[in-house]
């Protein structure tokens, strides 16, 4: 089947297997390896994306279900050679060890972010507890989000 | 948390973040090679049948498909079994049986990684099942099936039998003690599942005979090591790249068959072969942790002063012996089982047993078993407790060490290294309010508050970083670790170590023991690691051996360079050697600071033309092997707080509170990531992870839909604490501290569930502690922990 999907704003047009899981799609066919497996049964996120601003884990949706949508990888964090605050957090706080888990982390940080810009400890665990991190622990990962949170420049902000 | 880089120890952001932030990570199945072919292993259904027939004929015929690899095939080769880490052999792909469910039956090598799983359903394999063991108790059974027929003359299940620790002398103070309690446990079996799961990909060059290997190995130059002899290929015609590893916890040090068939599937195409396995294969085929039936027993005076210690242990090793240690202790480390406290004597007896389950044994951040040694005797101490009335923290704090008995010799033969154990208690007790908590807890209890409070402790000592060469080898390779650094001659360094960090920061911590040693900044330090081509030989990452040996060994290498530094500055500045001291970073003459050479000018210098003296060649680099003269003690004392409803049986972690003591700290930032990814583990292990089976053998964990991981909401918000007690005898003083928090944990969590169902009567249940065994636990019905209840 042919699809066209815009990832990180940029459409791509290809011939795929039906069957093509959209996590494979990414992978092997874009070369966008940032985006990883992990588990078959959507328990530990480590496929994370946002499809349409919005996380799914994409070992869960084959490929064709994302024509026509917009998905946003780990790639598509940092723009104009500036990274996302998420990402900077991560860095700051210790949010990973292993890396494996981090890009998920960080989509769905980001997604949380754009819906709740000031979340406390709890909203931020909760919002993660759909993934799995076996080297952190959780804690540094909810001081980067945190550290995010306060280091986002919004236009009010900044105005 | 930090922003400036520190000239050596301090905190500092990794440097490996910056790549792994952008998904710029290359993790082995990240890596694509032109015309690679993906290989998919057909597995057992079956815990324990007689392969009758194996048909291939149809997956060969389906377009894509490449080769069809089956135990016959290997059999050919030579390669039908390979050598474990415990000298036992496993099968790479069964030819006779299959001895687990899940175990490795054939091989599909196709186009890609679809048409190499279709192929696999059109494998029809005849089985004839046969009965299994699966409860290890019932393993030595007159009556039970011999699983390693495969061995000459075997009769039974019996692997082995091993002692440590003086029998006599414990049965003597048994005899005669005031108090005597006796506890069986079960540590069960977990697997320590890192995200990224096990693979490989193998490219043979036939015009070379180079054989490259892309593996997230934790011991990249031991498996470069163990292919050669396995496949009799010359070792310098092997290359193992241990790429940025997916965590590994122990589970990514030995060779799978996966591995093997990769490179035999290489080979025999001609072409790269990738295998990945799923979570499934994960779950159920690579090393397993734990699985140990121990009986304690602990003996003491009325008055609370423990005497003795003995246990006798059950270990259930799978179907094949591949536990990772060093040879000459079958158990690992357990009889380290007298723990943290002044015990006149103990005894062990340990018998291994196979089973039909998965091979392995220590694959999960347990120091070599001491993880089951410290829930053993951490849950002794907690029985006696209970059993004499007394308060845990109070029995504790009268029995352990002092600091004035280090070094102190163990009952077992262990010498421990340094320590002051009743100060980090005591500032655990401090951080905890564990008065106050004490008294939260009565008044609840008096106050007939439905939800039962529960405060627990643990006090652990562990023994790592393996080991002294006389004592310590695996598969007869010394357990010493070599380093090489190089200075450039603009003073920027590049240091290759054999360790390989599979999420631990050694590109950043490494480089800060050279910036700490040389004076230079660590970002001019580059770590190599991970490729067996560029770096020295070393047993690789695991038992928290890195800092210990490795880290050693980079301090040892920069201080020879730092060595002959200074006789190049002697030719710069025209005095002797002896006439020059060392301040961070520069060589200069004694009483006269402002005449000196910076080590960036040294080394320039020293690929310069400046006349060097006598014997000192040019350039500025140096190797060495380090040998550990001893191991490292590193130990904590950890305090949980649990709130347990037992109309449900939930238990919910409210507090947990950990104080280490790993020596001197590298990167403090990075030592407390290290804690706090221990402490979810312990609270996995203690309250939801489990890898049980049915009586037929049906691996009843084999996906996170059933093999329970902890996220964020069943974790609590750390409270770390620290104290510093430097190893005597490594070169910086560092003890390191990957597995202390999984060590220490578990008992911590347990003790505080069972602290909080002590009104019920409750003395001991076995991990996990779900809401279902908490329930059934309350209930007065039994639990059964290794095997599922029907």
């Amino acid at each position: 089947m042919q699809i066209t999907v815009t990832v990180n704003d940029q459409p791509y047009t290809r011939e795929v297997e039906p069957r093509l899981l959209l996590v494979h799609f990414l992978r092997d066919e874009l070369g966008l390896t940032g985006t990883h497996w992990g588990c078959d049964t959507s328990n530990c996120g480590a496929c994370v994306v946002q499809i349409d601003a919005v996380p799914v884990k994409s070992c869960t949706m084959l490929a064709v279900m994302a024509d026509g949508h917009h998905v946003t990888t780990v790639e598509g964090l940092e723009k104009n050679g500036e990274l996302d605050p998420v990402q900077k957090g991560f860095t700051e706080c210790h949010g990973l060890q292993c890396g494996f888990c981090t890009p998920g982390m960080m989509l769905t940080a980001r997604w949380l972010l754009d819906n709740n810009p000031d979340p406390d400890e709890s909203e931020i665990r909760e919002a993660i507890s759909g993934q799995l991190c076996r080297c952190t622990g959780y804690e540094n990962i909810v001081r980067s989000v945190r550290w995010a949170a306060e280091h986002t420049c919004t236009p009010e902000v900044s105005a | 948390m930090t922003t400036s880089t520190p000239m050596g120890f301090g905190r500092m952001h990794r440097k490996e973040d910056a790549r792994f932030i952008r998904g710029r990570g290359q993790y082995v199945d990240d890596v694509q090679l032109p015309g690679m072919l993906h290989g998919a292993i057909l597995r057992s259904p079956h815990a324990h049948a007689r392969i009758l027939s194996v048909d291939t004929s149809a997956a060969e015929a389906l377009p894509g498909v490449k080769a069809v690899i089956t135990g016959e095939t290997l059999a050919g080769l030579g390669l039908a079994w390979m050598p474990t880490l415990s000298k036992d052999v496993q099968a790479v792909l069964a030819t006779d049986k299959v001895r687990f469910q899940g175990q490795e039956v054939a091989f599909v090598v196709a186009e890609d990684r679809y048409i190499a799983r279709d192929a696999l359903e059109l494998i029809e394999v005849d089985y004839e099942p046969l009965p299994s063991v699966i409860d290890a108790r019932t393993a030595l059974a007159e009556a039970a099936p011999v699983i390693r027929d495969d061995l000459d003359g075997k009769k039974d299940n019996h692997i082995f039998d091993w002692e440590a620790g003086d029998r006599a002398h414990t049965e003597a103070i048994f005899e005669r003690a005031e108090v005597r309690v006796s506890q069986d446990m079960l540590y069960p079996r977990v697997h320590p599942a890192p995200l990224e799961t096990c693979g490989a990909l193998a490219d043979f060059d036939k015009v070379t005979g180079k054989l490259t290997v892309w593996c997230p190995t934790q011991a990249p130059h031991a498996h470069r090591t163990l292919y050669a002899m396995v496949a009799g290929l010359p070792e310098h015609k092997i290359r193992v790249i241990s790429p940025d590893i997916g965590g590994g916890f122990g589970g990514k040090v030995g060779i799978y068959p996966g591995y093997v068939c990769a490179i035999v599937g290489s080979i025999v195409t001609g072409k790269p072969v990738k295998w990945m396995e799923d979570r499934s294969e994960n779950l159920m085929s690579t090393a397993f942790a734990r699985d140990y039936h121990m009986t304690g027993e602990i003996a003491a005076t009325q008055d609370g002063r423990v005497q003795a210690i003995r246990v006798k242990v059950l270990a259930d090793h799978g179907a094949f012996n591949g536990t990772a240690q060093p040879t000459k202790f079958p158990a690992g480390f357990f009889h380290v089982f007298s723990g943290s406290y002044d015990i006149e004597t103990a005894h062990c007896e340990v018998t291994g047993v196979y089973s039909n389950k998965a091979p392995g044994g220590v694959a999960y951040a347990c120091s070599f078993r001491i993880t089951e040694a410290v829930y053993l005797v951490e849950r002794l101490m907690d029985v006696l407790a209970y059993e004499l009335g007394m308060d845990p923290a109070e029995l504790r704090m009268k029995n352990l060490l002092r600091a004035d008995q280090f070094p102190y010799t163990s009952p077992t033969g262990w010498e421990y290294d340094s320590g002051d154990y009743p100060r980090t208690l005591a500032l655990a007790m401090e951080m905890a309010g564990y008065d106050k908590l004490r008294a939260e807890q009565a008044e609840r209890r008096a106050n007939g508050d439905r939800r039962l409070m529960g405060i627990g402790l643990s006090f652990f000592t562990e023994a790592v970083g393996a080991g002294p060469r006389k004592h310590m080898d695996i598969l007869g390779l010394g357990m010493a670790d070599g380093a090489e650094l190089r200075v450039h001659p603009t003073g920027k360094a590049v240091l290759r170590v054999s360790c390989q960090s599979q999420g631990q920061g050694h590109e950043t911590t490494f480089a800060q023991i050279v910036a700490e040693e040389l004076g230079i900044s660590p970002d001019d330090v580059d770590v190599v690691h991970g490729d067996t081509d560029q770096t020295p030989f070393g047993l690789g990452t695991y038992g928290s051996r890195s800092t210990p040996v490795s880290g050693a060994a980079a301090a040892m290498v920069t201080r020879k360079v730092r060595d002959r530094a200074k006789l190049v500055a002697s030719a710069m500045l025209e005095v002797a050697p002896d006439d020059l001291e060392w301040t961070k970073g520069r060589w200069s003459v004694k009483g006269d600071p402002k005449h000196g050479a910076t080590i960036q000018e040294i080394a320039l210098a020293s690929h310069g033309a400046v006349e060097l003296p006598e014997g000192v060649e040019g350039h500025l680099d140096a190797t060495c092997v380090y040998n550990p003269p001893n191991l490292t003690y590193p130990f904590g004392a950890y305090i949980c707080v649990v709130d347990v409803d037992p109309d449900t049986g939930q238990v919910d972690v409210r507090r947990f509170i950990a104080v280490d003591d790993c020596g001197v700290r590298i990167n403090p930032m990075i030592v407390e990531g290290q804690i706090h990814g221990g402490l979810a583990d312990g609270i996995g292990m203690a309250l939801m992870q489990l890898m049980a089976f049915d009586e037929d053998g049906n691996h009843l964990g084999a996906s996170f839909m059933d093999y329970l991981l902890p996220t964020a909401v069943e974790c609590p918000s750390w409270e770390l604490g620290e104290t510093v007690t430097p190893s005597p005898h490594h070169p910086i003083g560092a003890k390191g501290v990957g597995e202390s928090a999984t060590v220490g944990s578990p008992a911590a969590v347990v003790n505080a569930v069972l602290d909080a169902l002590k009104p019920y009567g409750i003395r001991h249940a076995d991990m996990p502690l779900t809401p279902s065994n908490v329930w059934r636990a309350i209930q007065g019905r039994p639990i059964r922990t290794d095997l599922a209840i029907t």
